[in-house]
Protein backbone atom coordinates (compact mmCIF):
# COMPACT_ATOMS: atom_id res chain seq x y z
CA UNK A 1 0.00 0.00 0.00
CA UNK A 2 1.08 4.01 -1.15
CA UNK A 3 1.51 6.53 1.93
CA UNK A 4 -1.38 8.18 3.41
CA UNK A 5 -1.76 11.69 2.77
CA UNK A 6 -3.56 14.45 4.81
CA UNK A 7 -5.87 15.82 1.86
CA UNK A 8 -8.04 18.91 4.00
CA UNK A 9 -8.79 19.88 7.20
CA UNK A 10 -10.99 22.43 8.78
CA UNK A 11 -11.43 24.13 11.74
CA UNK A 12 -13.94 25.98 14.08
CA UNK A 13 -14.94 27.88 17.03
CA UNK A 14 -18.38 28.47 18.93
CA UNK A 15 -18.07 31.76 20.37
CA UNK A 16 -19.88 31.25 23.61
CA UNK A 17 -19.48 33.90 26.00
CA UNK A 18 -22.76 33.03 27.67
CA UNK A 19 -21.75 29.29 28.53
CA UNK A 20 -18.14 30.72 29.69
CA UNK A 21 -19.29 30.43 33.56
CA UNK A 22 -20.19 26.80 33.17
CA UNK A 23 -16.50 26.37 32.34
CA UNK A 24 -14.67 24.05 35.27
CA UNK A 25 -12.94 27.42 37.12
CA UNK A 26 -15.97 30.01 37.09
CA UNK A 27 -18.84 27.37 38.11
CA UNK A 28 -16.52 27.33 40.88
CA UNK A 29 -15.51 30.50 41.60
CA UNK A 30 -18.48 32.67 40.19
CA UNK A 31 -20.87 31.46 42.86
CA UNK A 32 -18.68 32.47 45.76
CA UNK A 33 -18.41 36.33 44.99
CA UNK A 34 -21.29 38.40 43.17
CA UNK A 35 -18.83 41.28 42.41
CA UNK A 36 -16.46 38.87 40.63
CA UNK A 37 -19.29 37.56 38.58
CA UNK A 38 -20.35 41.04 38.00
CA UNK A 39 -16.92 41.85 36.56
CA UNK A 40 -16.88 38.30 34.49
CA UNK A 41 -20.03 39.35 33.33
CA UNK A 42 -19.02 42.86 32.43
CA UNK A 43 -15.51 41.36 30.49
CA UNK A 44 -16.94 38.97 28.03
CA UNK A 45 -16.71 39.67 24.24
CA UNK A 46 -19.10 40.88 22.03
CA UNK A 47 -19.54 38.48 18.65
CA UNK A 48 -17.79 41.39 16.42
CA UNK A 49 -14.87 41.46 18.94
CA UNK A 50 -14.36 37.73 18.89
CA UNK A 51 -14.31 37.49 15.35
CA UNK A 52 -11.66 40.17 14.98
CA UNK A 53 -9.46 38.62 17.07
CA UNK A 54 -6.60 37.61 15.47
CA UNK A 55 -5.65 34.43 16.76
CA UNK A 56 -9.31 33.33 16.21
CA UNK A 57 -8.74 34.79 12.50
CA UNK A 58 -5.11 32.39 12.40
CA UNK A 59 -6.98 29.78 14.25
CA UNK A 60 -9.73 29.65 11.13
CA UNK A 61 -7.27 29.79 8.54
CA UNK A 62 -7.35 33.32 7.06
CA UNK A 63 -4.23 34.02 8.21
CA UNK A 64 -0.67 32.19 8.79
CA UNK A 65 0.63 32.43 12.88
CA UNK A 66 3.46 33.87 11.40
CA UNK A 67 1.94 37.13 9.75
CA UNK A 68 0.43 37.95 13.46
CA UNK A 69 1.68 41.55 14.64
CA UNK A 70 3.34 41.68 17.50
CA UNK A 71 1.19 41.75 20.73
CA UNK A 72 -1.30 43.13 22.33
CA UNK A 73 -3.54 41.30 19.92
CA UNK A 74 -6.54 42.08 22.14
CA UNK A 75 -8.21 45.36 20.17
CA UNK A 76 -5.78 45.10 17.39
CA UNK A 77 -8.20 43.05 14.81
CA UNK A 78 -9.60 45.13 12.24
CA UNK A 79 -13.41 43.51 11.54
CA UNK A 80 -13.00 40.47 10.09
CA UNK A 81 -15.21 37.70 8.10
CA UNK A 82 -16.57 34.61 9.93
CA UNK A 83 -16.04 32.20 7.39
CA UNK A 84 -13.03 30.89 5.66
CA UNK A 85 -13.04 27.84 3.31
CA UNK A 86 -12.93 25.39 5.65
CA UNK A 87 -13.77 27.07 9.10
CA UNK A 88 -15.68 29.24 10.55
CA UNK A 89 -16.70 31.38 13.84
CA UNK A 90 -20.12 30.58 15.08
CA UNK A 91 -22.21 32.99 17.31
CA UNK A 92 -23.36 31.69 20.83
CA UNK A 93 -27.59 31.91 19.56
CA UNK A 94 -26.20 29.50 16.18
CA UNK A 95 -24.55 27.62 18.77
CA UNK A 96 -27.02 26.90 20.96
CA UNK A 97 -29.44 26.02 18.20
CA UNK A 98 -26.79 23.42 16.95
CA UNK A 99 -26.87 21.81 20.51
CA UNK A 100 -30.89 21.73 20.03
CA UNK A 101 -30.49 20.50 16.57
CA UNK A 102 -27.91 17.14 17.71
CA UNK A 103 -29.73 16.43 21.02
CA UNK A 104 -31.47 13.05 20.79
CA UNK A 105 -32.91 13.33 24.60
CA UNK A 106 -34.52 16.34 25.15
CA UNK A 107 -32.09 18.06 27.01
CA UNK A 108 -32.03 21.32 25.71
CA UNK A 109 -35.01 23.55 25.77
CA UNK A 110 -34.72 26.70 24.19
CA UNK A 111 -36.35 29.94 24.97
CA UNK A 112 -39.25 30.47 22.11
CA UNK A 113 -37.10 33.56 20.87
CA UNK A 114 -34.00 32.12 20.89
CA UNK A 115 -35.16 29.17 19.00
CA UNK A 116 -36.87 31.40 16.16
CA UNK A 117 -33.29 33.72 16.50
CA UNK A 118 -31.05 30.68 15.71
CA UNK A 119 -33.31 28.84 13.42
CA UNK A 120 -32.81 31.94 11.30
CA UNK A 121 -29.17 32.34 11.59
CA UNK A 122 -29.03 28.38 10.84
CA UNK A 123 -31.28 28.70 8.14
CA UNK A 124 -29.35 31.06 6.08
CA UNK A 125 -25.84 28.97 7.58
CA UNK A 126 -23.71 27.63 4.49
CA UNK A 127 -24.51 23.89 5.89
CA UNK A 128 -28.17 24.63 6.90
CA UNK A 129 -29.01 21.63 4.68
CA UNK A 130 -26.93 18.95 6.28
CA UNK A 131 -28.71 20.12 9.76
CA UNK A 132 -32.13 18.86 10.75
CA UNK A 133 -33.82 22.15 11.44
CA UNK A 134 -37.08 20.81 12.16
CA UNK A 135 -35.68 20.05 15.88
CA UNK A 136 -35.46 23.58 16.64
CA UNK A 137 -39.23 23.83 16.57
CA UNK A 138 -39.61 20.62 18.83
CA UNK A 139 -36.82 21.80 21.57
CA UNK A 140 -38.07 25.40 22.31
CA UNK A 141 -40.23 25.62 25.40
CA UNK A 142 -40.29 27.34 28.60
CA UNK A 143 -36.79 27.56 29.06
CA UNK A 144 -37.51 29.49 32.51
CA UNK A 145 -39.04 26.24 33.81
CA UNK A 146 -36.92 23.95 32.39
CA UNK A 147 -33.63 25.48 34.37
CA UNK A 148 -35.96 25.79 37.40
CA UNK A 149 -35.73 21.99 37.13
CA UNK A 150 -34.03 19.98 39.57
CA UNK A 151 -30.49 18.96 37.81
CA UNK A 152 -31.18 21.55 35.26
CA UNK A 153 -28.35 24.30 34.09
CA UNK A 154 -29.58 27.23 33.29
CA UNK A 155 -28.04 28.42 29.34
CA UNK A 156 -27.49 32.20 28.59
CA UNK A 157 -26.80 34.97 25.92
CA UNK A 158 -25.84 38.07 25.60
CA UNK A 159 -23.74 37.71 28.84
CA UNK A 160 -26.98 37.40 31.09
CA UNK A 161 -30.18 36.53 29.61
CA UNK A 162 -31.33 33.18 30.06
CA UNK A 163 -31.64 31.75 26.46
CA UNK A 164 -32.14 27.80 27.45
CA UNK A 165 -32.74 24.84 30.11
CA UNK A 166 -30.40 22.08 30.21
CA UNK A 167 -31.69 18.68 31.54
CA UNK A 168 -29.73 16.11 33.88
CA UNK A 169 -30.91 12.47 32.07
CA UNK A 170 -30.67 10.68 35.42
CA UNK A 171 -31.59 11.58 39.10
CA UNK A 172 -28.70 9.61 40.59
CA UNK A 173 -25.99 9.05 37.88
CA UNK A 174 -23.31 11.69 38.27
CA UNK A 175 -21.91 10.88 34.71
CA UNK A 176 -25.62 11.70 33.11
CA UNK A 177 -25.61 14.96 35.19
CA UNK A 178 -26.60 18.10 33.20
CA UNK A 179 -22.91 20.15 33.49
CA UNK A 180 -21.48 16.50 32.17
CA UNK A 181 -23.72 16.17 29.38
CA UNK A 182 -23.45 19.93 28.21
CA UNK A 183 -19.98 19.25 27.66
CA UNK A 184 -20.53 16.06 26.00
CA UNK A 185 -23.12 18.04 23.57
CA UNK A 186 -20.91 20.92 23.09
CA UNK A 187 -17.95 18.64 22.19
CA UNK A 188 -20.19 16.28 19.89
CA UNK A 189 -21.52 19.91 18.40
CA UNK A 190 -18.42 21.75 17.73
CA UNK A 191 -16.97 18.50 16.11
CA UNK A 192 -19.83 17.89 14.01
CA UNK A 193 -19.52 21.38 12.92
CA UNK A 194 -15.91 21.05 11.90
CA UNK A 195 -16.55 17.81 10.04
CA UNK A 196 -19.51 19.19 7.88
CA UNK A 197 -17.28 21.71 6.97
CA UNK A 198 -14.69 18.97 6.05
CA UNK A 199 -16.65 17.72 3.71
CA UNK A 200 -19.10 20.68 2.68
CA UNK A 201 -16.31 22.97 2.02
CA UNK A 202 -13.71 21.17 0.04
CA UNK A 203 -16.59 18.58 -2.19
CA UNK A 204 -16.05 15.68 -0.29
CA UNK A 205 -18.64 12.81 -0.67
CA UNK A 206 -20.29 11.84 2.91
CA UNK A 207 -20.73 8.40 1.96
CA UNK A 208 -16.96 8.05 0.87
CA UNK A 209 -15.46 8.39 4.93
CA UNK A 210 -15.38 5.09 6.04
CA UNK A 211 -14.48 5.60 9.67
CA UNK A 212 -13.91 8.47 11.96
CA UNK A 213 -12.10 8.56 14.77
CA UNK A 214 -12.30 10.96 17.94
CA UNK A 215 -9.50 12.33 19.88
CA UNK A 216 -11.70 14.85 21.92
CA UNK A 217 -11.13 15.14 25.55
CA UNK A 218 -14.99 14.30 26.84
CA UNK A 219 -15.84 11.43 28.62
CA UNK A 220 -18.88 10.23 27.53
CA UNK A 221 -20.71 6.97 29.45
CA UNK A 222 -23.03 6.32 31.93
CA UNK A 223 -22.34 5.42 35.90
CA UNK A 224 -20.86 2.39 34.88
CA UNK A 225 -18.85 2.62 32.14
CA UNK A 226 -17.92 6.53 32.82
CA UNK A 227 -15.81 7.43 29.52
CA UNK A 228 -16.57 4.92 27.37
CA UNK A 229 -17.24 6.69 24.19
CA UNK A 230 -18.12 6.85 21.45
CA UNK A 231 -17.66 9.87 19.97
CA UNK A 232 -15.96 9.23 16.73
CA UNK A 233 -19.32 6.98 15.85
CA UNK A 234 -21.51 9.73 17.68
CA UNK A 235 -20.05 12.78 15.15
CA UNK A 236 -20.29 10.34 12.00
CA UNK A 237 -23.80 10.26 12.34
CA UNK A 238 -24.40 13.74 13.37
CA UNK A 239 -22.60 14.50 10.21
CA UNK A 240 -24.69 12.35 8.08
CA UNK A 241 -21.94 9.76 7.22
CA UNK A 242 -23.96 6.88 6.29
CA UNK A 243 -21.16 4.25 5.53
CA UNK A 244 -18.92 5.58 8.54
CA UNK A 245 -18.27 3.81 11.67
CA UNK A 246 -15.36 5.23 14.48
CA UNK A 247 -14.25 5.03 17.63
CA UNK A 248 -12.37 7.30 19.97
CA UNK A 249 -8.44 7.97 20.66
CA UNK A 250 -7.69 9.25 24.37
CA UNK A 251 -4.35 10.50 25.18
CA UNK A 252 -4.74 13.88 27.13
CA UNK A 253 -3.67 16.69 24.86
CA UNK A 254 -1.57 14.25 22.49
CA UNK A 255 -4.16 12.58 21.44
CA UNK A 256 -4.63 13.86 17.80
CA UNK A 257 -0.99 12.67 16.75
CA UNK A 258 -1.72 9.14 18.03
CA UNK A 259 -5.05 9.65 16.31
CA UNK A 260 -3.76 10.49 12.69
CA UNK A 261 -0.91 8.01 12.95
CA UNK A 262 -3.69 5.25 13.70
CA UNK A 263 -5.67 7.06 10.67
CA UNK A 264 -2.68 6.83 8.33
CA UNK A 265 -2.26 3.47 9.63
CA UNK A 266 -5.32 2.06 8.49
CA UNK A 267 -5.37 3.87 5.08
CA UNK A 268 -1.45 2.42 4.59
CA UNK A 269 -2.81 -0.97 6.02
CA UNK A 270 -6.27 -1.22 3.34
CA UNK A 271 -8.09 -1.46 6.46
CA UNK A 272 -9.69 1.38 4.93
CA UNK A 273 -9.86 4.37 1.87
CA UNK A 274 -10.79 7.64 4.14
CA UNK A 275 -10.12 8.10 7.55
CA UNK A 276 -11.58 11.44 9.60
CA UNK A 277 -10.14 12.44 12.29
CA UNK A 278 -12.32 14.88 14.42
CA UNK A 279 -11.69 16.87 17.72
CA UNK A 280 -14.60 18.54 19.43
CA UNK A 281 -13.87 21.14 21.84
CA UNK A 282 -13.68 21.12 25.43
CA UNK A 283 -16.36 23.06 27.49
CA UNK A 284 -14.74 23.04 30.90
CA UNK A 285 -11.61 25.03 29.68
CA UNK A 286 -14.14 28.09 29.32
CA UNK A 287 -13.00 30.76 31.58
CA UNK A 288 -10.04 28.88 33.10
CA UNK A 289 -7.55 31.59 33.33
CA UNK A 290 -10.23 34.30 33.92
CA UNK A 291 -8.88 35.52 36.79
CA UNK A 292 -5.57 36.55 35.22
CA UNK A 293 -7.61 38.00 32.50
CA UNK A 294 -9.85 40.39 35.07
CA UNK A 295 -6.81 41.26 36.88
CA UNK A 296 -4.68 42.57 33.69
CA UNK A 297 -7.62 44.34 32.24
CA UNK A 298 -8.30 42.46 29.90
CA UNK A 299 -11.56 40.52 28.02
CA UNK A 300 -12.33 36.79 29.18
CA UNK A 301 -9.92 35.20 26.34
CA UNK A 302 -11.61 31.55 27.00
CA UNK A 303 -15.04 31.99 25.46
CA UNK A 304 -14.89 29.90 22.84
CA UNK A 305 -15.07 26.14 22.33
CA UNK A 306 -12.94 24.78 19.12
CA UNK A 307 -13.48 22.09 16.56
CA UNK A 308 -11.13 20.21 14.05
CA UNK A 309 -11.51 17.51 11.60
CA UNK A 310 -8.99 16.81 8.79
CA UNK A 311 -9.44 13.57 6.09
CA UNK A 312 -6.38 11.07 5.63
CA UNK A 313 -6.59 9.02 2.65
CA UNK A 314 -4.88 7.38 0.37
CA UNK A 315 -2.21 8.70 -1.81
CA UNK A 316 -3.32 11.30 -4.48
CA UNK A 317 -0.31 12.36 -5.87
CA UNK A 318 -1.10 15.89 -4.47
CA UNK A 319 -1.68 16.08 -0.95
CA UNK A 320 0.84 16.03 2.02
CA UNK A 321 2.35 12.60 2.86
CA UNK A 322 2.14 11.51 6.23
CA UNK A 323 5.58 9.06 6.61
CA UNK A 324 4.58 6.60 9.22
CA UNK A 325 8.42 5.94 8.79
CA UNK A 326 8.85 9.74 10.89
CA UNK A 327 6.71 8.47 13.79
CA UNK A 328 8.42 9.39 17.34
CA UNK A 329 6.65 8.55 20.21
CA UNK A 330 7.75 8.64 23.88
CA UNK A 331 8.89 5.74 25.52
CA UNK A 332 8.26 4.39 28.93
CA UNK A 333 11.72 4.38 29.67
CA UNK A 334 12.64 7.95 28.28
CA UNK A 335 12.19 9.77 31.38
CA UNK A 336 9.72 12.75 31.71
CA UNK A 337 12.03 16.28 31.72
CA UNK A 338 10.63 18.49 28.98
CA UNK A 339 14.18 18.30 26.83
CA UNK A 340 13.81 14.32 26.80
CA UNK A 341 10.42 14.32 25.79
CA UNK A 342 11.23 16.66 23.04
CA UNK A 343 14.28 14.93 21.78
CA UNK A 344 12.18 11.50 21.61
CA UNK A 345 9.39 13.60 19.80
CA UNK A 346 11.56 16.27 17.77
CA UNK A 347 14.72 14.89 17.45
CA UNK A 348 14.91 10.99 17.16
CA UNK A 349 12.38 10.24 14.14
CA UNK A 350 14.13 13.27 11.84
CA UNK A 351 17.58 10.96 12.89
CA UNK A 352 16.22 7.87 11.78
CA UNK A 353 15.32 9.07 8.67
CA UNK A 354 19.12 10.68 7.89
CA UNK A 355 17.16 14.22 8.50
CA UNK A 356 18.77 17.31 10.48
CA UNK A 357 16.76 19.67 12.13
CA UNK A 358 17.23 22.43 9.65
CA UNK A 359 14.80 19.82 6.82
CA UNK A 360 11.84 20.85 8.84
CA UNK A 361 10.06 24.29 7.82
CA UNK A 362 7.67 24.47 10.62
CA UNK A 363 7.25 22.77 13.82
CA UNK A 364 3.84 23.10 14.96
CA UNK A 365 4.12 21.85 18.73
CA UNK A 366 1.57 23.04 21.55
CA UNK A 367 0.41 26.05 19.86
CA UNK A 368 -1.64 27.58 23.04
CA UNK A 369 -1.96 31.52 22.94
CA UNK A 370 0.56 32.90 25.00
CA UNK A 371 -1.97 36.23 25.56
CA UNK A 372 -4.44 34.07 27.28
CA UNK A 373 -1.65 31.94 29.35
CA UNK A 374 1.05 34.74 30.38
CA UNK A 375 -1.92 36.94 32.37
CA UNK A 376 -2.61 34.08 34.69
CA UNK A 377 1.22 32.78 35.23
CA UNK A 378 1.35 29.93 33.20
CA UNK A 379 3.99 30.94 30.46
CA UNK A 380 4.48 31.00 27.10
CA UNK A 381 4.35 27.30 26.13
CA UNK A 382 5.17 27.54 22.60
CA UNK A 383 8.05 29.78 22.89
CA UNK A 384 9.23 27.31 26.10
CA UNK A 385 8.99 24.29 23.29
CA UNK A 386 10.78 26.02 20.51
CA UNK A 387 13.56 27.08 22.88
CA UNK A 388 14.18 23.88 23.73
CA UNK A 389 13.83 22.30 20.14
CA UNK A 390 16.05 25.08 19.07
CA UNK A 391 18.34 23.96 22.25
CA UNK A 392 18.35 20.59 20.97
CA UNK A 393 19.51 21.38 17.21
CA UNK A 394 22.27 23.63 18.62
CA UNK A 395 23.37 20.51 20.69
CA UNK A 396 23.22 18.43 17.22
CA UNK A 397 25.47 20.67 15.29
CA UNK A 398 22.43 21.98 13.13
CA UNK A 399 22.78 25.42 13.72
CA UNK A 400 25.19 27.86 16.15
CA UNK A 401 24.10 28.82 19.37
CA UNK A 402 24.06 32.15 17.72
CA UNK A 403 20.86 30.93 15.72
CA UNK A 404 19.00 29.72 18.32
CA UNK A 405 16.27 33.48 17.96
CA UNK A 406 16.27 32.93 14.24
CA UNK A 407 15.83 29.17 14.11
CA UNK A 408 12.61 29.74 16.97
CA UNK A 409 11.25 32.95 14.72
CA UNK A 410 11.48 30.88 11.26
CA UNK A 411 10.58 27.63 11.94
CA UNK A 412 8.43 28.00 15.02
CA UNK A 413 5.52 31.21 15.46
CA UNK A 414 3.72 32.25 18.03
CA UNK A 415 0.74 30.49 19.82
CA UNK A 416 -2.67 30.84 18.65
CA UNK A 417 -4.96 28.58 19.68
CA UNK A 418 -7.36 28.97 22.46
CA UNK A 419 -6.47 26.59 25.93
CA UNK A 420 -8.37 23.66 24.37
CA UNK A 421 -6.04 21.16 25.30
CA UNK A 422 -5.58 19.01 22.57
CA UNK A 423 -6.75 21.23 19.36
CA UNK A 424 -3.94 23.42 20.15
CA UNK A 425 -1.53 20.38 20.24
CA UNK A 426 0.29 20.39 16.65
CA UNK A 427 -3.82 19.70 15.28
CA UNK A 428 -4.54 23.35 15.35
CA UNK A 429 -1.60 23.86 12.20
CA UNK A 430 -2.97 21.17 10.16
CA UNK A 431 -4.58 23.47 7.57
CA UNK A 432 -1.57 25.65 7.66
CA UNK A 433 0.28 22.55 7.32
CA UNK A 434 -1.41 21.27 4.36
CA UNK A 435 -1.58 24.60 2.69
CA UNK A 436 2.32 25.35 3.09
CA UNK A 437 2.95 21.29 2.28
CA UNK A 438 1.10 22.17 -1.29
CA UNK A 439 0.36 25.78 -2.40
CA UNK A 440 3.02 26.88 0.11
CA UNK A 441 6.92 26.42 -0.18
CA UNK A 442 7.65 24.26 2.73
CA UNK A 443 8.73 20.52 2.22
CA UNK A 444 8.34 19.19 5.77
CA UNK A 445 6.25 20.03 8.85
CA UNK A 446 6.59 17.84 12.25
CA UNK A 447 3.64 17.60 14.35
CA UNK A 448 4.42 16.88 17.89
CA UNK A 449 2.31 16.79 20.79
CA UNK A 450 2.42 15.97 24.28
CA UNK A 451 -0.21 14.35 26.93
CA UNK A 452 -0.39 15.20 31.12
CA UNK A 453 -1.50 11.59 31.48
CA UNK A 454 -0.52 12.59 35.16
CA UNK A 455 -3.27 14.21 35.93
CA UNK A 456 -6.06 11.41 35.86
CA UNK A 457 -3.64 10.22 39.04
CA UNK A 458 -3.10 6.71 37.53
CA UNK A 459 0.62 7.23 36.57
CA UNK A 460 3.03 9.81 37.09
CA UNK A 461 4.08 9.69 33.65
CA UNK A 462 3.68 11.93 30.52
CA UNK A 463 2.64 11.00 26.69
CA UNK A 464 3.73 12.21 23.50
CA UNK A 465 3.94 11.66 20.18
CA UNK A 466 5.05 13.05 16.83
CA UNK A 467 4.94 12.87 13.03
CA UNK A 468 6.34 13.68 9.61
CA UNK A 469 4.26 15.75 7.17
CA UNK A 470 5.91 16.35 3.56
CA UNK A 471 5.54 17.61 0.28
CA UNK A 472 4.10 15.07 -1.95
CA UNK A 473 6.75 14.35 -4.78
CA UNK A 474 4.01 13.89 -7.18
CA UNK A 475 2.84 16.96 -7.06
CA UNK B 1 24.50 15.91 48.45
CA UNK B 2 24.31 18.38 51.06
CA UNK B 3 21.72 17.21 53.91
CA UNK B 4 19.57 20.26 54.05
CA UNK B 5 16.51 18.24 53.67
CA UNK B 6 17.77 16.31 56.25
CA UNK B 7 14.23 15.34 58.61
CA UNK B 8 12.37 17.70 56.61
CA UNK B 9 9.06 16.41 54.64
CA UNK B 10 8.84 17.60 51.06
CA UNK B 11 5.27 17.99 48.78
CA UNK B 12 6.87 17.70 45.29
CA UNK B 13 4.84 19.67 42.78
CA UNK B 14 6.20 19.30 39.30
CA UNK B 15 4.86 21.43 35.85
CA UNK B 16 4.63 19.79 32.60
CA UNK B 17 6.18 22.12 30.52
CA UNK B 18 9.49 22.30 32.98
CA UNK B 19 10.57 20.27 35.96
CA UNK B 20 8.38 16.61 36.76
CA UNK B 21 7.10 15.71 39.81
CA UNK B 22 8.95 12.91 40.34
CA UNK B 23 12.60 14.73 39.28
CA UNK B 24 11.55 16.89 42.21
CA UNK B 25 10.74 14.05 44.28
CA UNK B 26 14.33 12.24 43.27
CA UNK B 27 16.56 15.58 44.21
CA UNK B 28 14.92 15.75 47.83
CA UNK B 29 14.86 12.62 48.70
CA UNK B 30 18.70 12.32 47.87
CA UNK B 31 19.35 15.30 49.94
CA UNK B 32 18.11 13.69 53.04
CA UNK B 33 13.84 14.53 53.13
CA UNK B 34 11.07 12.62 53.04
CA UNK B 35 8.88 13.00 50.26
CA UNK B 36 5.52 12.61 51.33
CA UNK B 37 3.58 13.43 47.77
CA UNK B 38 4.25 13.79 44.95
CA UNK B 39 2.30 15.16 41.55
CA UNK B 40 2.86 17.05 38.15
CA UNK B 41 0.16 19.72 37.23
CA UNK B 42 -0.65 20.69 33.75
CA UNK B 43 -1.05 24.37 33.72
CA UNK B 44 -2.64 24.97 29.99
Amino acid sequence: MGNPVVSHAAQVLAHVPGLARHGSKPSRELPRNAEVLAQFLGSLRSFDEAVAYLPHQAYIGALHPRDLPARPWVGAGPAAGRFTSGGEIMPEEEFLGLLACLDQFGLVTLDYEVAELAAAGLARHPLAKRLNLDRLAAASGDAEAVAAEHGSLPLHVARDRLAAGFRHAHDSDDALAAGVLLENLACKATGTLALLHLIDDHGIDPDSIDYVISCSEEAVGDRYQRGGGNMGKTIAEAAGLGQASGADVKNFCAAPVPALVIAGALVASGVFRNVAVVGGGSLPKLGMKFQGHLKHGLPVLEDVVGGSAALVTTDDGASPVMRLDGVGRHRVQAGSSNPLIMEALGVQPLEELGLSMLDVDDYATELHNPEITEPQGSGNVPERNYKTLAALAARRGDIGREAIPQFMAERGMPGFAPTQGHLASALCYLPHAVRRLTSGDATRVHMIAKGSLFLGRMTQASDGMSVLLERNQGS
Amino acid sequence: MSPVFDGKFVIALGERDGVAGPAIAACAKAAGSDVVFTATECFV
